[in-house]
């Protein structure tokens, strides 16, 4: 167990490094959500009520999108090269490969979200939230709920024709439950909750998140070492 | 047309077909009109049965999908596939009679309710495993793929469900439902028993298809013939070049 | 299906008389694979059949073979990546996929593809593999024994050569049983041929080695063993390999 936990913490060192290494694509993955939360104020228009109202749904819309884009890289700079396989032959225990991956990815989402927030409320005119910690936590359990299922399916599609469409397919449908609580959960926080609806959506997203980090990490070896 | 399973399935379609009408003739004939919705409401005899039976073959292809994963016997992988086809066609017509009622009764095609939408997204995260299916050449590795994505998909079904009825409940109360007469439970029975009959003996068949594919793409040819050891010291098998190469 | 051990008689009817001069002292060593039938399949096509081998501790042996006779299925199925349609296999005498963990801690592979990050310089990679050991290394020294010391670029840059030298360094850093070793030579120049002969040379343990080019690798090799569609069709001293070599693909023109 205590191997597991260490494999964990030594895949999430090395993906950080082989991020900050090419940390230009990073800043590119950036640019991109912030491009596409402009584009969402384009197709709804110059009513800022209205784009205030949504700008929950913009910013995971353009988190999610951004996140097929990193998950799809993430798998890949393992899989061009067989390194998936010296790893594994390393010996590396999957689940560790699987959760230092996901807690890599999860933690890439956040840091893209540190972008994408203050773009989302200053171009929506949302303005400043009051309670940034409780945005932040909805942040990290929003980007959560997207890496582990996003890296398991990203794993299982990695050596598949058509994997930059099969992936979102296959996420998309998934993560309804995660993207549903997370953009209810962000507009309460940036408009206000008087119904006392906020800890329920939090619930709701724990919840995803134990289920698909747990039953990932349990089916991670199948998909990698069958 | 010898095999059992093929048989079965066949049996199983007509008498599903039969019992279904059966359950038809008599929700549309026999019975009374539905009290709040009158003869539109006649869709409650095909609707349920239909919703019925798509969330227990998704619960079959879960359960396949469990043996599939575990022994790696390639009849679970086809089992999974006939659920997960018979399932998410399943679903499908769900979402075209629910939006076939919807119209008379809500004035519009589609609505946020909780069950239609969790019907769109599971027929939307099952019609895309069936997609991954064909993209896949390698037989393990699609019969692993297979399992884990319905694995996966069916854990999301009450998730999906949950959060669409609590997102759907805060803009409009949640559609309410006809309530069951006592007249209505006969007709409802036998179609949905019909339905399962019918969607079990799909399943079978597309089982067996899958069966028959799988067996072909597993269809090994006998090991090669052992090939002759090859001698170095024997001048009469050896090459005249081997003198050169030494 | 049972298979006769057809081409186990093949192995031992080369091996007496033209055996390596340590025979005997091999024979006492310890099994590091142990393969009886050994067959894979992938599709329709044996890529391996029926294959029997034996390798002791500190053979170096060297895998002969034209291209799709079988040479990186054998490694690959060694390498425990993959398993075996038919036929048992076991590596210092575990099973290779009830100790799948322990098997591998003891292998160490260089592959076609390297294996290796290409957004990281030589030492970046070095480091990540020294982490995932568990042990101290030294790999500053590491990186001066492969020449690769004063390189801070990512790893797209280099050369084939300078690659070939990196994977060597990750396998001397690992200090495996069993190395296996998929073409070390190609697309190498021969300057960058000699290196890695060198460095294969130096490398501890059993050594597997699949090569096309067979004198440079039987110079350091002890036992060569030639696979021809998928079949083992010759065994015997490395010397030998090239003769065996002409021989075999003089039958294929012939055919």
């Amino acid at each position: 167990m205590t191997r597991v936990f260490a494999m964990t913490l030594t895949i999430l060192r090395k993906d950080l490094l082989v991020e900050w290494r090419a940390r230009a694509q990073a800043v590119a993955l950036l640019g991109f959500a912030a491009v596409v939360l402009l584009l969402f104020s384009f197709a709804v228009g110059p009513d800022s009520t209205m784009l205030a109202k949504h700008a929950g749904g913009y910013l995971w819309l353009a988190l999610l999108l951004a996140s097929t884009l990193l998950l799809g890289r993430s798998l890949q700079t393992e899989v061009e090269t067989d390194a998936l396989e010296a790893l594994l032959l390393a010996p590396v225990p999957p689940a560790a490969l699987f959760y230092g991956k996901a807690l890599a990815n999860a933690g890439l989402l956040v840091m893209v979200a540190l972008v994408a927030v203050p773009v989302d409320l200053a171009i929506t005119g949302a303005g400043i939230v009051e309670n940034p910690v409780l945005l932040a936590l909805i942040v990290v359990l929003g980007a959560a709920g997207i890496a582990a299922p996003g890296t398991f399916y990203a794993a299982l599609t990695a050596r598949i024709d058509g994997r930059q469409l099969l992936l979102p397919l296959l996420l998309f449908p998934l993560v309804v439950p995660a993207l549903l609580a997370s953009v209810k959960a962000t507009s309460l926080v940036m408009t206000g909750d008087p119904m006392e609806q906020l800890p329920g959506w939090i619930a709701l997203l724990v919840c995803f998140d134990a289920i698909y980090w747990s039953l990932c990490g349990l089916l991670f070896e199948k998909v990698v070492d069958g | 047309m010898k095999s059992p399973l093929a048989i079965v399935g066949l049996i199983f379609v007509v008498l599903g077909m039969l019992a279904t009408a059966a359950g038809h003739w008599i929700g549309l004939f026999v019975a009374p009109p539905e009290a709040m919705m009158g003869d539109v409401g006649r869709i409650l005899y095909v609707h349920v049965p239909t919703a019925w039976a798509a969330l227990i073959f998704f619960m079959v292809a879960f359960v396949a999908a469990i043996g599939s994963l575990w022994s790696g016997w390639r009849g679970f992988d086809a089992a999974t596939t006939g659920a997960v086809e018979v399932g998410t066609v399943l679903t499908f017509l769900l979402l075209i009679q629910g939006s076939i009622w919807a119209r008379p009764t809500w004035n519009t095609w589609w609505t946020w309710d909780p069950r239609l939408t969790t019907s769109a997204v599971l027929a939307a995260a099952f019609g895309v495993v069936l997609l991954m299916r064909r993209l896949i050449d390698q037989p393990a590795k699609r019969q692993m793929a297979t399992a884990v994505a319905t694995i996966i998909a069916f854990v999301d079904v009450p998730v999906v469900y949950f959060s669409v009825k609590w997102w759907a409940s805060l803009h409009q109360q949640a559609s309410t439902r006809a309530s069951m007469d006592s007249v209505m439970g006969l007709p409802l029975g036998v179609a949905a028993l019909g339905m399962l009959v019918m969607g079990t003996g799909l399943m079978l068949l597309r089982t067996k298809v899958e069966l028959v594919r799988l067996a072909h793409e597993a269809d090994a040819p006998e090991l090669p013939p052992t090939a002759a050891p090859l001698r170095l010291d024997d001048p009469a098998g050896g090459d005249p070049t081997l003198d050169e190469a030494t | 299906m049972p298979i006769p051990p057809a081409s186990a008689a093949a192995e031992e009817a080369s091996a007496p008389g033209a055996g390596p001069p340590v025979e005997g002292a091999v024979a006492e060593r310890a099994v590091v694979v142990q393969a009886r039938g050994l067959s894979r399949r992938f599709g329709r096509r044996w890529a391996l059949a029926r294959l029997d081998l034996t390798v002791h501790a500190g053979e170096r042996l060297l895998v002969v073979g034209a291209n799709g006779s079988g040479k990186s299925t054998l490694l690959t199925l060694l390498s425990t990546l993959l398993a075996p349609t038919e036929g048992q296999l076991s590596l210092f005498g575990l099973d290779p996929v009830r100790d799948r963990a322990r098997v591998r801690a003891r292998i160490g592979m260089v592959r076609h593809a390297h294996g290796l990050y290409e957004d990281l310089s030589a030492r970046d990679n070095l480091v990540v593999r020294a982490r995932l050991l568990g042990r101290p290394v030294d790999v500053a020294g590491l990186l001066a024994t492969v020449g690769l010391d004063d390189r801070v670029e990512p790893l797209r840059s280099y050369s084939a050569g300078m690659r070939k030298r990196l994977q060597l360094a990750c396998v001397r850093l690992e200090m495996p049983d069993l190395v296996l070793l998929d073409e070390p030579f190609s697309a190498l120049d021969p300057a960058g041929c000699a290196d890695v002969a060198a460095l294969v040379g130096e490398l501890p343990g059993t050594v597997l080695i699949a090569s096309h080019q067979v004198d440079r690798a039987a110079a350091i090799c002890t036992r060569a063993i030639l696979l021809d569609g998928g079949q083992l069709r010759w065994s015997g001293p490395a010397d030998q390999a090239w003769r065996a070599w002409k021989a075999v693909q003089a039958q294929g023109a012939a055919r």
